[in-house]
């Protein structure tokens, strides 16, 4: 069902649009960091809105930890073929040939091998100067002080007190030797002004943000969903169905579900207006320690 | 559903409770989701400041290093919505050393909410916020006296300080303000009228904040659109795509290049969603126009009358660098979607924000603002930033660490054509040197003092004399006995001597000479800015490399000697630092060789630059 957009959706669109206009202007190599999330899916259709009736002019990162839903990876492969996009999958395979993996590992030392390293070799490797996500200040406190272009000092290293003033919307592309760039156009969004905006444009996203019985185990109070036969069971574990929906997706050892009855895009707008629980509080990775965001992004992670 | 979007400075005075206040009103408007709460809970109990109780503060403050300190280090972005409004809202740090922070919070807010505490009244860094946000064109202000529970409720208090702010408001210019008194940790006046101040029957502050109108007037203005890039899909679409600065466009519309002067109709206002039949401002757009102008990134598409065209402009300039600013130094200036390089050429007058009086100064230092002049190396389309913030509002960028070091505010700007222009000569450079059989060069000798920059210089001259070139040499000593007999030792008096050695070396190019410059340099700004007086092959930098232990060793003059004892302040090598050129074209490493072997070195290189023949 198509909605009108709210005003201040339409801001928040024109901003972003600006801001990856500028991106391609200012930028030598950019590319997006593509997640598959409904945050990545916003991202792709304002690309396509910023450059129309031009094609996206930059190419998609998908770091693949091999631990993705299944239905992530369809999405993604449709989607590319959808709009023509140019995607590119990068894997670790450091971390692929030790079988790094969340159940062995837990979920630091894996986030850091597939993730964060997989992330910057995969930056390193392509000589991208400037990675573009969907990271929004709302999701959390430490990017909540983060600018639009945010600058990494060599080894993609953020470090929060030498960050540029960022004035109007005039943002500085210019790099020194060794430095890269991420930014993000969605900072200004919040988690309900996506779904909206989803709403609102009828933008596709993966359908296990849509409520579904799905086979389940309970972890530490979390819902986890066994998504291919690499699952581990504990002794006298069995998978229970139960009708969930995903707000947050990653990992699916690593991305808890919540049971929620919102099968469709207006109801989860409905839901989303009344939850009282965070976006993030699904995300294992999130709760290891006190400002693990922060570390991990000064280590390198998006 | 909200119906419109405020973007909202929080400010005050380190401690006056700004952080608190935001936690209280995200908690109150529901935006603290139920986890970020028993998170916030038990970090309360392990870093907060309220005895028992929860500190709204940890809400807020992101950073690892601000939750240790128990301060606001950088601008925090925060978001909230009420059935009326959504709402942006940037939390800007106290301390006067993250005024850099503040501005970029100020810088594109409607309204600003100034925290004061009741106790304190207002305080250096309250002044110094109002003046800030004024100076970036906030003309809504919401006065939040906080913590009147530690004053008794009592109105007088409250009365006292809003008395005392409109005495500086008066001196700030056109300002709303609303006065509110609230206690931000229990919520008095926040989201619901307080029961312990019966004497207030104004709004609350949420109540202010969904009913302030946002007060741009960029609608009504002339249209103004920067242009970011040119979309090409094919031979048969070209379309230029930007955000509306100011005013509406319409297909049929006439614009036109204001950079270039030419003109073109509106043919379709293109986006993904269909054409439009109408553009306002900050609306993301792509124009196709009735027929083929030049027009590329930078230029500004208007309609007529078109905006000036400035070769300088006079602005309000936020110094954010550790390094001052000062006159002569050049920056890279960007403007809408224009870069080009600016010079300051004047820093008139510092604002003192407590006093909101002027003092004249030489330069500027990390967090002051100054009225500053600079001159563009191209022509820009801009308008004074009280017409139009999109196109009045800068920021300065170093050309070495490429960081943004400066922001500013236009006041004033002159149009270069009508003013001083060029005088196209018949004989030119090209026609001088050729009569020489040469071509002219610069050959810039950086080092320090008594690494043997003249000795080299001389020798070099010399050989070129003697195969009949024509030369000229600027010597630092004796230029500073003449041309620069004004100028001291301090950084800002450096940069002046250079930025005159190097325009004269580039006249002396103009009239086909071969200038060795001998100069010790020591900044690579300054060597960059003489570098981009002449073109890009007559620039030869000489690193005449000697350590400063061999140096002080020679040390002809005794000046060594005499920097060590104190006698001669700013000393490079002593107590001011060399930075030494990272890619010159010559070095010459003179413990290796003697100065006659260098100089010949320096001749083989113009040879095979043929720069002699």
């Amino acid at each position: 069902m198509q909605t009108t957009r709210p005003p201040h959706l339409k801001a928040l669109e024109a901003e972003s649009i600006h801001i990856l206009r500028e991106v391609v202007a200012q930028a030598d190599r950019p590319v997006i960091l593509y997640s598959i999330g409904k945050d990545s899916s916003v991202l792709l259709h304002l690309a396509r809105k910023a450059f129309f009736p031009a094609r996206v002019p930059f190419p998609l990162l998908h770091i693949d930890t091999t631990w993705k839903f299944r239905d992530m990876i369809s999405f993604r492969d449709a989607t590319a073929k959808r709009y023509g996009l140019d995607l590119r999958v990068h894997t670790n395979p450091d971390g692929l040939r030790q079988n790094i993996n969340p159940f062995d590992h837990g979920s630091n030392i894996y986030t850091q091998v597939m993730k964060t390293d997989a992330l910057k070799q995969a930056l390193t490797e392509g000589r991208y100067d400037v990675a573009i996500g969907g990271a929004r200040r709302d999701e959390e406190r430490s990017r909540a002080k983060e600018r639009v272009f945010s600058v990494r000092g060599p080894g993609h290293s953020w470090d929060p007190k030498r960050q540029r003033p960022e004035l109007w919307h005039l943002y500085n592309g210019n790099l020194a030797p060794g430095e890269t760039l991420r930014v993000f156009p969605l900072s200004n969004w919040t988690e309900l002004d996506v779904w909206t905006y989803i709403l609102a444009e009828s933008i596709d996203v993966v359908p296990l943000y849509f409520a579904a019985p799905r086979p389940t185990v309970e972890r530490d109070g979390l819902v986890i969903v066994v998504d291919d036969d690499r699952m581990r069971f504990k002794p006298g574990e069995r998978p229970v169905s139960r009708v969930v929906r995903f707000r947050s997706l990653g990992c699916y050892p690593l991305s808890a579900a919540v049971e929620s009855e919102a099968a469709d895009l207006n109801e989860i707008v409905a839901e989303m207006r009344n939850t009282r629980v965070s976006e993030r509080a699904g995300r294992l990775i999130d709760q290891d320690q006190d400002a693990s965001m922060e570390r991990k992004k000064r280590e390198g992670y998006f | 559903m909200p119906d419109s979007l405020l973007r909202v400075l929080a400010c005050g005075s380190v401690d006056d409770g700004k952080s608190t206040l935001i936690g209280r009103l995200l908690f109150e408007c529901g935006t603290i989701p139920d986890d970020v709460m028993l998170a916030l809970e038990r970090d309360s109990k392990r870093f907060g400041t309220v005895a028992g109780g929860i500190d709204y503060a940890l809400l807020v403050d992101g950073l690892s290093a601000e939750r240790d300190q128990g301060i606001t280090i950088d601008v925090a972005y925060r978001f909230f919505e009420t059935p009326r409004r959504r709402f942006i809202l940037a939390d800007a740090p106290g301390h006067e050393q993250y005024t850099r922070n503040m501005v970029t919070g100020a810088s594109g807010s409607d309204l600003a909410v100034l925290l004061v505490d009741a106790r304190k009244g207002l305080l250096p860094q309250t002044r110094r916020h109002a003046a800030i946000a004024s100076l970036l064109g906030i003309r809504q202000l919401v006065l939040a006296v906080n913590k009147m529970d530690l004053v008794a409720f009592g109105q007088d208090v409250f009365n006292k300080i809003v008395a005392d702010f409109y005495r500086l408001s008066g001196k700030l210019g056109p300002l709303q303000v609303t006065a509110i008194p609230v206690c931000a940790r229990d919520g008095d006046n926040v989201t619901s009228p307080s029961t312990r101040m019966p004497w207030y029957s104004g709004t609350t502050l949420l109540t202010a904040l969904e009913s302030a109108e946002p007060t741009s007037h960029a609608a009504e203005r002339t249209f103004r659109m920067p242009i970011q890039l040119v979309a090409r899909p094919d031979h048969a679409f070209r379309g230029y795509a930007g955000t509306v600065a100011t005013g509406v466009i319409r297909p049929g519309a006439a614009v036109m290049n204001a950079v270039s002067g030419t003109e073109a109709r509106v043919a379709r206002i293109v986006t993904m969603d269909g054409d439009l039949d109408e553009a306002a401002p900050a609306d993301a757009i792509t124009l196709v126009l009735d027929r083929e102008i030049d027009v590329s990134r930078g230029d500004v598409l208007a309609v007529a009358p078109p905006p000036p065209l400035a070769d300088q402009v006079t602005a309000w300039v936020v110094w954010m660098d550790e390094t001052p600013l000062f006159r002569g130094r050049a920056y890279l200036f960007m403007l809408g979607s224009r870069s080009v390089v600016g010079t300051i050429t004047d820093i008139a007058n510092r604002l003192d924000v407590n006093t909101l009086t002027e003092e004249p100064v030489r330069e500027l230092g990390l967090n002051e603002i100054g009225r500053v002049t600079i001159s563009l190396a191209q022509r820009v389309a801009c308008e004074r930033y009280s017409v139009s913030r999109e196109l009045g509002g800068f920021i300065l960028i170093d050309r070495l660490t490429r960081g943004t070091v400066g922001a500013g505010m236009i006041t004033d700007l002159r149009a270069g054509a009508g003013d001083i222009y060029w005088h196209r000569l018949d004989v030119d450079k090209r026609a001088r040197s050729a009569l020489m059989g040469q071509k002219p060069a610069v050959l810039w000798f950086t080092g320090l003092s008594a690494s043997g920059k003249s000795t080299i210089a001389n020798l070099v001259e010399k050989r070129l004399h003697a195969q009949g070139r024509h030369t000229m040499s600027l010597d630092g000593d004796n230029v500073r006995h003449g041309l620069n007999r004004d100028l001291g030792f301090s950084e800002a008096d450096r940069v002046e001597n250079i930025r005159r050695v190097a325009e004269v070396s580039r006249l002396f190019v103009d009239a086909g000479l071969i200038v060795l410059v001998s100069f010790i340099s020591p900044y690579r700004a300054e060597r960059m800015l003489a570098r981009d007086c002449v073109e890009d092959s007559e620039f030869l930098e000489i690193f005449v490399d000697t350590p400063v232990e061999e140096c002080r060793r020679r040390d002809p003059k005794g000046l060594y000697a005499r920097a060590d004892a104190g006698q001669i302040r700013n000393f490079t090598g002593v107590d001011a630092p060399y930075e030494e050129p990272l890619d010159p074209e010559i070095r010459l490493p003179t413990l290796e060789a003697p100065p006659e072997v260098l100089a010949e070195r320096v001749v083989d290189e113009l040879m095979r630059r043929g720069i002699v023949g």
